[in-house]
């Protein structure tokens, strides 16, 4: 029995007052299509046809669906499912008073993970996805709730048609960030995605890289993992290769200014990286000469790390020190709504936070990354 | 402690809930087999809407390969992160040790009993004919 069966007499939680508290910067919000059929507005006569007929289809066998059962259908918390009959955050108003409203948001982050114009193997196809989807994005839900911030969305393989997705819409105050998945075809360092981060870095629009796309390798570099348990971690190791490939291939020496937000891979990492990488550096300097900083200064330089999911150590305590070594300042909250392990903000950062704490990861390192008044 | 008529018996049926505010807490009242459980609205582990969630059984394991689902409808699932719940006891099954949902204790009394309040839990006028449910909080 669900609770949709009409003996639930109380309004539901998200149509009541919040309580006055704690403004939140979202950095992982997660909208959605209602239908493919959403983006025909969008696309030429020729791509329309393309999507209706050929559909989506990415460097993995699986075009509706994902090689691990994602625990809850639509990846999705049971109470998530909108009134419109459509899928979880494919509502505005329900994300608003279910998310929105409800939490005191006064940005929240867009990431939107499929369709992905970066994944498609049919390259035109993927640059008419994304300028579509970054269409959609602004007309649905940007331009009706001033709170709601989307990336870029750029077909990533194929730089040139990726900058061209970032000057069409750079300098639009509704868009923060350029959105690319992580799983890509070579390593996100690699000199073919350059072109990107100058074009980025140029318009003063950080790099969100959300855990996300299928590239036919598995996520970690110990092949097909079995289990869904396992993938969730795995997402982790492989923005830990995505942080590695970045600072060692020189793009933060190449491009200083560049920001890079690292988006659902959890941060309890970054020191260990960074203590293993400075290590490696110390002893063969003379392999990476093109770096003049360790690269422990770049992850902390020029990158940033979203909350969720949260580490959670036994001693919540130690989170402090995880912290006090990345720096304070690194860290964004982020709930990534509506998915079932999703965070619930004040209940998932076990640690006590001064209220200058809070402030920072809660919205004020948020702003100053992306630049928001 | 105080107790509050929250419901008729006939409103919540066998295998139906409804959730109430009493003294400004949300509590789910749970009918399972004509007994009656009250839960907090708010699961333990992050604060999710524990008793808008779907009513499972429970699922044991008494070796690998052999699972036995039993005790349908009387176990509750979190909407958020699927944590489960005996809604008898309020017991967590991913964490029993140290986390469980706050139970309250329910009772069904004939309004003869009643009808001297004050109850004003919502906003019930308590008529002798009915029985009603009564949680103690």
């Amino acid at each position: 029995m669900s609770p949709e069966d009409g003996s639930i007499l109380t309004a539901p939680r998200d149509q009541r007052q919040s309580r006055a508290r704690l403004k939140l910067i979202d950095c992982d919000v997660h909208h959605a299509l209602r239908s493919l059929r959403d983006l025909h507005p969008y696309l030429a006569q020729r791509w329309r046809e393309h999507l209706d007929v050929y559909g989506p289809r990415g460097p993995v066998p699986f075009t509706g669906s994902s090689p691990y059962p994602k625990a809850a259908p639509a990846l999705s918390r049971t109470d998530a499912w909108p009134p419109n009959g459509g899928p979880p955050g494919s509502d505005l108003e329900f994300l608003q008073k279910q998310l929105l409203d409800a939490n005191n948001i006064e940005y929240g982050m867009l990431h939107l993970l499929a369709p992905s114009g970066m994944d498609q193997r049919n390259q035109a196809f993927g640059a008419a996805l994304s300028s579509a989807v970054n269409q959609w994005q602004y007309e649905n839900w940007t331009q009706k709730d001033k709170r709601l911030k989307a990336a870029i969305v750029v077909p990533g393989e194929d730089a040139a048609a990726a900058v061209a997705e970032i000057e069409r819409w750079a300098g639009n105050p509704d868009f923060v960030q350029v959105g690319m998945t992580t799983h890509s075809i070579e390593p996100l360092g690699r000199r073919r995605y350059w072109p990107i981060y100058e074009a980025a870095a140029r318009h003063s629009l950080p790099i969100g890289l959300h855990t996300s796309g299928y590239n036919g390798h598995a996520v970690s570099g110990g092949g097909w993992c079995s289990y869904y348990v396992e993938e969730q971690h795995n997402v982790a190791i492989s923005q830990q290769a995505v942080a590695m490939s970045m600072v060692c291939e020189g793009v933060f020496e190449q491009i200083p200014t560049l920001k890079v937000v690292i988006v659902e891979g959890g941060l309890a990492w970054v020191p260990s990286l960074a203590w293993r990488m400075d290590r490696q550096f110390d002893r063969m300097r003379g392999e990476l000469p093109h770096l003049s900083r360790k690269p422990s200064e770049y992850l902390r330089h020029n990158m940033w790390y979203t909350t969720q999911p949260s580490d959670e150590p036994e001693r919540p305590e130690d989170l402090r020190r995880i912290f006090d070594w990345m720096g304070w300042d690194r860290v964004l909250y982020a709930t990534d709504y509506p998915h079932w392990d999703m965070d619930n903000p004040g209940q998932s950062i076990k640690l006590r936070l001064t209220e200058a704490e809070q402030k920072m990861i809660y919205a004020d390192n948020a702003r100053a990354v992306y630049g928001l008044a | 402690m105080a107790r509050h008529v929250v419901a008729t018996a006939a409103e919540i049926p066998p295998g139906g809930r409804k959730i109430v505010t009493v003294r400004g807490r949300e509590i789910g009242v749970f009918n399972l087999g004509g007994e009656y459980f009250a839960l907090l609205n708010r699961c333990p582990h992050q604060g999710g809407e524990l008793c808008r969630g779907t009513l499972i059984g429970l699922v044991t394991s008494s070796e690998p390969g052999r699972f036995d689902y039993s005790r349908p409808g009387e176990m509750l699932k979190c909407p958020w992160h699927g944590w489960e719940y005996d809604i008898r006891t309020g017991q967590s099954w991913c964490d029993p040790n140290d986390t469980k949902a706050k139970a309250y204790a329910v009772t069904v009394e004939p309004g003869e009993t009643l009808a001297r309040g004050p109850f004003v839990a919502e906003t019930f006028t308590v008529s002798v004919e009915q029985a009603y449910i009564v949680v103690e909080l």
